[in-house]
């Protein structure tokens, strides 16, 4: 009796914790035997191009959303740092130069961010929502509402070299993963911040530091956002202070999609990557097949909602 | 009298755990029926299954001779039953009336008929004689009259049966008579009442007959208390002999190791000074309301010190926040468990090294998870946690254990000064047993500890010194040997 009601725990635990997995293994072999040159290496790579700016946001995101709050600011921090990196170059016509201020930018967005938040004591939704406003303001304010195009070429090297035949920005995501990934597992940080998710007060009466922590995550988060802006403005040649608009829901869709609770408290990263995926999928696919963009839409809030839905599910589980 | 609900083979599992066992047996109308047994012996559980909220793997709940099922706790509701949690489920910014009337507002045709809804709550908060204002806020009432709330709603919708889930552990003695006068009020209306308490004489003083539960079996119904004893009923509760609950060992005391020195600050109205030795358990009593949470709040960094020093081993400490303190060596066991305690979608493993695995990282940096994972299951073994293995949510445990939890996140850790607020609140008297010895062992290798306690037969059975509170500030402190409880009362009362 025991041991089939164990047995029967660990079924459950393995729904609960990999389901997503197995729905994007099954979405893939679909989508390779009915989708024409869907399983191809080029349209592989391309697709995991695709995803590299969510991607790499989704590692801090995946953070935020764990430690219980939100961040709609990224996808203006993008475009604010890769702005910032186009001006910095053309300005001092030193790539370098141009990209530690363009990740620089994003940290301070982010900095901001946090500061506001822990020590300010502001609500994490309407303070990111009024420094996405912000940022994207000033992407336009000082890129005087054009792209700015970028006059060194070196620049292009970061979003466009290849190494080992796969694009350096696919590397970068893959380090990302496996860096923040540790640092979800294996270190202090990552189980605070869960902790935190869990229970604010507890964890704040068990000794963890709520304020430092929360700071260290949306800083995080804003460097993070501010890399992925500065490989995107890399690809594109030029600073575009429209990029990424939106993008805040498509990261937090990935993570939701991956598993990680809308409440806090619950998130992996193993999830986390196979939402980014699944994501990247979808669109993918919906290209390959000639979908129109505006279809598009709609096929992706239904994957949010089926996302959240499969969320409620798994808390009503426990 | 009939018996009137009947539990009939009841039998629930959660994974790796068999939380009732084919429970069977009767309660009477027009009685108050106890329920006791040691943390995680299914109580609390079996209160769900009558309420609708757990279905039972098997089993019946019988009514009047109709058996019932539950698939929800609205079936359960309009079957006339009401059980009222120890989290209270009250909507805080609602008025009383509106709370009381939840769910069955009167009203034409949608629109809230205000009059009526405010005389319907008046005359049920009559009933219940009390006295606060039904347009009041629930937020601003205390503990008991939100209690008193929940039981009101019950009678709205005239529950014949109602279920009362550790109602007084958060009450004071006043407020515990009045509790206990309604309850027989709702006896003598001939209502069924289920008690669960780990509170023996409380069992002894209002239940007419009492069910002992022991690791999810029904072990005894007892049907006239007077032929029960108390060591009887503790005997069936643990399954052995337990004379002296609290196995009072005496030790030698050392230097003074925590010092606080004219403290003021939110709650705390007048400087509060006192000294801890090394070996020494002092505690500290006084009504709801002493300032006694607040003054432990303030030592450990939650709140800010407006005034005054804290020294550990003579030196003086800047303290800000939690972390600073635990990193001196200083510990808090909050009262409110869940709230403050617990990580509860965390597992039981993450809880008991939240704060103890910084000692054990590599490179001081990277999670040692085996060390960790040792952490976890030493302490299970030690403190004889009920939990089907380490990896399991802590939010699952009984309450007792989780309170076992929060004491290994503190024994895992380098702890001098463990400031404990109800340390033993909730938890069974097997379980208390064993509370007391391991704070005795504390002790006696040196460490100092403080706790607060409203159970004045506790702070003196297991205090070296006895300090009394009152409106927030220290008004006596007694030996052991010169403290009785007529001293201790009649400062901790209030002088008009
Ligand atoms: N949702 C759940 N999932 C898994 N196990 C659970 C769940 N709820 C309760 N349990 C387990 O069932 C057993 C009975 O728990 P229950 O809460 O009924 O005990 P109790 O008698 O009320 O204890 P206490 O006096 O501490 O409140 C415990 O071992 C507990 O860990
Ligand atoms: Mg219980």
């Amino acid at each position: 009796m025991n041991n089939s009601a164990t047995t029967q725990s660990k079924i459950k635990y393995l729904y609960n914790n990999y389901s997503i997995i197995f729905i994007f293994v099954i979405m893939f072999i679909l989508l390779s035997i009915f989708v024409p040159y869907f399983f191809t290496w080029r349209n592989m790579l391309g697709l995991a191009l695709s995803v590299v700016t969510i991607g790499i946001i989704a590692n801090t995101m995946m953070f935020a959303l764990g430690s219980g709050d939100f961040d709609l600011s990224v996808s203006s921090t993008v475009a604010f740092s890769g702005i910032t990196a186009a001006v910095v170059i053309n300005a001092t016509g030193s790539v370098i130069l141009g990209i530690v201020s363009g990740i620089l930018a994003g940290g301070f967005v982010g900095l901001i961010n946090g500061y506001s938040i822990a020590k300010l004591g502001l609500n994490a939704l309407i303070t990111t929502l009024a420094t996405q406003m912000i940022f994207r303001g000033m992407a336009f304010i000082l890129s005087n509402g054009r792209a700015v195009g970028i006059s060194k070429a070196g620049f292009f090297k970061l979003g466009n070299s290849m190494i080992f035949g796969i694009p350096t920005p696919i590397w970068i995501l893959i380090i990302s993963f496996i860096i923040f990934g540790i640092l979800l597992n294996n270190t202090v940080f990552g189980k605070n911040t869960l902790a935190i998710g869990g229970n604010t007060k507890a964890a704040e009466l068990a000794g963890i530091n709520v304020n430092i922590t929360k700071i260290i995550i949306f800083t995080a988060q804003g460097f993070m956002a501010g890399f992925a802006g500065v490989i995107l403005a890399s690809r594109m040649t030029s600073g575009q202070p429209n990029a990424a608009q939106g993008l805040e829901l498509d990261v937090i869709s990935a993570c939701v999609l991956g598993g990680v609770s809308l409440n806090g408290g619950i998130a992996t990263i193993s999830g986390v990557i196979v939402g980014v995926l699944i994501m990247g999928m979808i669109s993918n696919a919906l290209n390959l097949l000639n979908v129109a963009t505006f279809y598009q839409y709609v096929v992706r809030g239904a994957v949010l909602l089926i996302a959240i839905y499969l969320d409620i599910l798994k808390q009503r589980n426990q | 009298m009939e018996h009137y609900l009947e539990f009939k083979s009841i039998t629930k599992t959660f994974p790796g755990v068999r939380a009732l066992d084919k429970v069977s047996f009767t309660v009477k109308s027009s009685s108050i029926h106890g329920l006791v047994g040691e943390n995680g012996a299914g109580k609390s559980t079996l209160l769900h299954t009558l309420s609708g909220a757990l279905i039972p793997n098997e089993g019946k709940i019988i009514i009047n001779g109709k058996a019932m099922k539950f698939s929800s706790t609205k079936d359960a509701l309009d079957a006339g039953i009401a059980v009222i949690y120890q989290e209270l489920n009250l909507v805080p910014e609602m008025t009383v009336a509106e709370n009381l009337m939840i769910g069955n507002f009167p009203n034409h045709s949608g629109l809230v008929d205000h009059k009526k809804l405010r005389k319907q709550a008046e005359k049920q908060i009559k009933r219940l004689m009390e006295e606060f204002n039904p347009d009041t806020k629930v937020k601003n009432l205390s503990i008991a009259q939100k209690q008193m709330i929940e039981i009101g709603k019950a009678l709205m919708q005239d529950a014949q049966i109602i279920a009362f889930d550790e109602p007084t552990s958060s009450l004071s003695d006043r407020e515990i008579k009045h509790l206990f006068t309604i309850i027989e009020q709702l006896k003598a209306e001939g209502r069924a009442i289920i008690y669960v308490s780990h509170r023996m004489e409380e069992i002894f003083k209002i239940c007419d007959t009492c069910t002992v539960f022991r690791d999810g079996k029904h072990i005894e119904t007892f049907t006239d208390m007077e032929k029960v004893s108390h060591d009887l009923l503790v005997k069936k509760m643990v399954g052995r002999e337990l004379n002296d609950v609290y196995g009072y060992e005496s030790r030698p005391a050392g230097e003074v190791i925590f010092s606080v020195k004219n403290l003021q600050g939110p709650g705390v109205n007048k400087p509060i000074s006192l000294k801890l030795k090394a070996g020494e358990v002092i505690g500290i009593f006084g009504l709801v309301g002493a300032g006694r949470t607040e003054l432990f709040k303030l030592i450990y960094g939650l709140e800010e010190l407006e005034k005054g020093e804290i020294e550990v081993q003579g030196e003086k400490l800047a303290i800000k926040n939690p972390h600073y303190s635990i990193k001196n060596k200083i510990c808090l066991l909050p009262e409110d468990r869940k709230e403050e305690g617990i990580i509860g979608i965390r597992s039981v493993s993450e809880n008991i090294n939240v704060s103890s695995r910084r000692h054990t990282l590599k490179f001081n940096f990277f999670l040692d998870k085996d060390a960790e994972r040792k952490i976890a299951d030493k302490f299970i073994n030690e403190l004889a946690i009920k939990t089907p293995s380490r990896e399991q949510l802590t939010g699952n445990l009984s309450g007792g254990n989780q309170q076992k939890v929060i004491l290994s996140r503190w024994l895992s850790e380098d702890i001098d000064i463990f400031l404990m607020d109800e340390p033993t609140r909730g938890i069974d008297v097997g379980a208390k047993y064993e509370i007391y010895k391991i704070m005795y062992q504390l002790a006696a290798s040196g460490k100092g500890i403080i706790f607060i306690s409203s159970d004045l037969p506790e702070v003196m059975g297991v205090a070296d010194r006895i300090i009394v509170m009152r409106t927030g500030e220290i008004v006596g402190s007694l030996s052991r040997e010169a403290a009785t409880e007529e001293k201790i009362l009649s400062m901790a009362l209030p002088v008009n």
